[in-house]
């Protein structure tokens, strides 16, 4: 059966907290810690792009899949913040693995829902028999403008998944998908930082999408939220997971582990991903995982993992998604923050 | 002039109405009013609506609504005066029908405000003020209401106990109203703590960005009687005036002028006097500004509109009532339909339709609706028949 062979991320060591933002903007920093449950987010420095954390991320799951990496059919990259608007990052990628030339490559993007999208595909290559391993991978350095309220949640990281139908981890019992034409939050060619239509992100364009993908494949599945022993949703914010999770009937025990957002922030294509990496890092065989991602514009894809007893030999050979995020970290004032990300340049 | 009668009434839930156009929201209404008239047909329409420009980018707006309502080739006209928009469309109508240019108007109200982002809501309703000397500054509203309330206190010893009590009491009287966009209590602690918006201000002092419209059908007293099967309420009073728009130009930032001025107007032409007023819908874009408004139309003494709300004076129950509909502050404010909502919510409560927060043996009500921090002003006063 299909599923996921190995598993890995990667998470900038830098973070910023949404205090030291809030300072400089004059805004009310209880209302983006309390409202949205947020508290710092990371940050990657001038060196650090998608690519970069796409092979870190990468490098993690080689080594727990411990295959050979030529042998890997297909690299996808899921990202809204790939560094070059003509050229691959899957390339880049696939050249640094080791994968390099036999492989299909291809960059997706739909906001926060890239990510997923690789994984989806190369479900779909496995099971029919195109390549025996696919890699997809969702990573971002994403951009809040100077002020608005993504910028206390626009975060960096990335999360990279190998499927196969030997050596799984985790089996995929079943996939589904929700889109609907809703703008909710957007970036034209040329722009440097995205819009959102505010309030608007939230009912009509989160909510209304995970839910229906949540629902579509536990009707699809004939399971309730009782059934799964973990619950991943897309995490813009530390309080929509929580909320959207509360509204499908799951508790907090099956979201904690794979709630990352508080003190990760928002890593876009990376998000959902890397909730779904911090769970099977905590989880056993048997256990049965419930991913739903989110992307503006707007849809959702759903699946389901049923957690193998392979996962005992690979869960420690690569870094734990949670202590990342929560050790060896290097605080980073406003200004250090603004010169890294290119919000201020240097006078040449 | 021939006396005036409204006999039918619309209004649909109000909040943010992201799946409705601007025209879907108007069509929605005005059918509701002209079906609750019993009429077959409109002869000329009124639609106040502040800034269409602004939040849609659409321009003659009359022309368009009469279209999609079908009722195109008869007269449409779109008026503004800011927030006061709604009120100057229902005085016009007035004036139509008693003058005798038309029998059965459709007065209407509507804003669209849920299209733009946060911050272009924010610089439309800024237009209102006076760009030259105080937007180019850099106020917006709640900055210039908050000034309002911070001499109010200093001058009269006014609280932000009483300040959060305005909220507090509208919220109540909001629960029993479900048209309204924020249909629940609030208790003084979230007023006090709610998120800072202009010192003393907070977001709970601050009437919400809505999308909504209002309408109501006048006519002819005399034909009123022959017209639909519902009681019609009788306009007996209209008050229309202006003041400086920027506030810094008033002799007392704590004195609303223009609805002193209104209201002496519609209660010399109504023959009644502050005292025999049952209930009033008045204008509270700011918990501040619903303090200033009662002083203003004299229901209270000049400096004791926050004790008014202290003492439950204002409230539901009490000498005067005022916002049962739940106020801008509960029900929402689309700008331009709140002049006509304050009509709506007169009409029911005069015609004793008004459920839970009916005003017992209502027979006369007075809507104050005003532009900007009181640069226009228009006050009319109903009675029941």
């Amino acid at each position: 059966m299909v599923g996921i062979v190995g598993y890995g991320t990667y998470i900038p060591r830098h973070r910023i907290k949404v205090e030291a933002i809030a300072k400089v903007w004059g805004a009310d920093a209880p209302s983006y810690e309390r409202g949205l449950l947020l508290k710092e987010k990371s940050v990657p420095t001038p060196d650090q792009d998608t690519i970069t954390m796409s092979v870190e991320a990468a490098k993690n799951a080689l080594r727990r899949a411990q295959i050979d990496p030529s042998e890997i059919g297909a690299v996808y990259v899921g990202s809204e913040s790939h560094p070059y608007a003509v050229k691959p990052s899957g390339t880049v990628l696939a050249e640094a693995i080791g994968a390099t030339p036999e492989v299909h490559c291809a960059d997706f993007e739909f906001a926060c829902k890239a990510g997923t999208e690789g994984m989806f595909v190369c479900i779909g290559l496995v099971q029919a028999g195109l390549i025996r391993y696919g890699l997809g991978v969702g990573a971002d350095t994403s951009q809040g403008a100077p002020g608005d309220a993504l910028e206390y949640s626009a975060a960096a990281g990335a999360a990279a998944f190998i499927f196969g139908d030997d050596k799984v981890v985790a089996e995929v019992e079943e996939t589904y998908a929700y889109m609907t034409d809703t703008p909710d939050f957007w970036r034209r060619e040329h722009q440097f930082y995205p819009e959102h239509g505010g309030r608007f992100t939230g009912e009509p364009a989160y909510f209304k999408h995970i839910m229906g993908a949540a629902r579509g494949i536990m009707a699809k599945a004939n399971a309730t939220a009782a059934d799964f022993t973990y619950v991943i949703f897309h995490q813009p914010n530390g309080k929509f997971p929580q909320r959207v999770g509360k509204m499908l009937g799951f508790t907090k025990t099956q979201i904690e582990p794979g709630w990352l957002s508080p003190t990760l922030g928002n890593t876009y294509s990376g998000s959902s991903p890397m909730g779904l990496a911090s769970t099977l890092d905590i989880a056993k065989a048997g256990d049965r995982i419930l991913l739903v991602s989110y992307g503006s514009g707007a849809g959702s894809d759903a699946f389901i993992f049923r957690v193998t007893e392979r996962i005992d030999e690979v869960r420690d050979v690569a870094p734990r998604t949670r202590d990342q995020l929560d050790n060896n970290k290097v605080y980073i004032d406003y200004g250090t923050y603004a010169k890294f990300r290119g919000k201020i340049r240097k006078a040449t | 002039m021939r006396d005036v009668a409204v006999i039918g009434v619309g209004m649909a839930k109000w909040g943010e109405l992201w799946d409705k156009a601007l025209r879907d929201v108007f069509v929605e209404t005005a059918l509701l009013a002209i079906d609750d008239a019993g009429v077959d047909h409109i002869d000329s329409m009124y639609v106040g609506c502040m800034s269409s420009g602004l939040f849609v980018g659409q321009e003659h707006l009359a022309s368009l609504l009469a279209d999609y309502l079908g009722i195109a080739p008869v007269p449409a006209a779109r008026v503004e005066t800011a927030c006061a928009s709604g009120g100057l469309a229902f005085r016009q109508g007035w004036m139509e029908v008693a003058l005798g240019q038309s029998d059965i108007v459709l007065v209407s109200g509507i804003e669209k405000m849920t299209d733009v982002t946060g911050d272009g809501a924010t610089y439309a309703l800024g237009t209102a003020a006076d760009q030259e000397y105080e937007g180019y500054h850099g106020i917006t509203f709640p900055g210039l209401y908050a000034m309002m309330a911070r001499r109010h206190m200093h001058d009269y010893g006014t609280t932000r106990e009483q300040l959060a009590q305005v909220a507090v009491k509208n919220h109540r009287h909001g629960a029993m109203n479900p048209l309204a966009q924020f249909p629940f209590e609030v208790t003084i602690d979230q007023v006090k703590s709610s998120v800072m918006i202009a010192d003393p201000l907070r977001i709970l002092d601050c009437s919400p960005i809505t999308d909504g419209a209002a309408a109501v059908v006048i006519c002819p007293l005399d034909r009123a009687k022959t017209l639909g099967d519902k009681p019609p309420v009788k306009m007996v009073g209209s008050g229309h005036a202006t003041d400086t728009i920027a506030l810094h130009a008033r002799p007392d930032i704590t004195w609303l002028s223009a609805t002193e001025r209104a209201a002496e107007a519609a209660y010399k032409m109504a023959g009644v006097k502050p005292d025999q007023i049952d209930l009033a819908e008045v204008h509270d874009c700011f918990t501040i500004a619903e303090i200033c408004v009662t002083e203003a139309l004299g229901f209270v003494d000049r400096g004791k509109g926050g004790q008014a709300v202290e003492s439950g004076f204002t409230a539901l129950g009490g000498t005067i009532p005022v916002n049962t509909s739940g106020g801008l502050k509960s029900k929402g404010h689309p700008v331009g339909a709140t002049g006509v909502a304050q009509i709506v919510e007169l009409t029911k409560q005069l015609r004793g339709d008004a459920g839970d927060r009916q005003v017992e043996g209502a027979r006369v009500g007075l809507a104050q609706n005003m532009g900007g921090s009181g640069g226009s002003t228009l006050v009319h006063i109903l009675e029941a028949t």
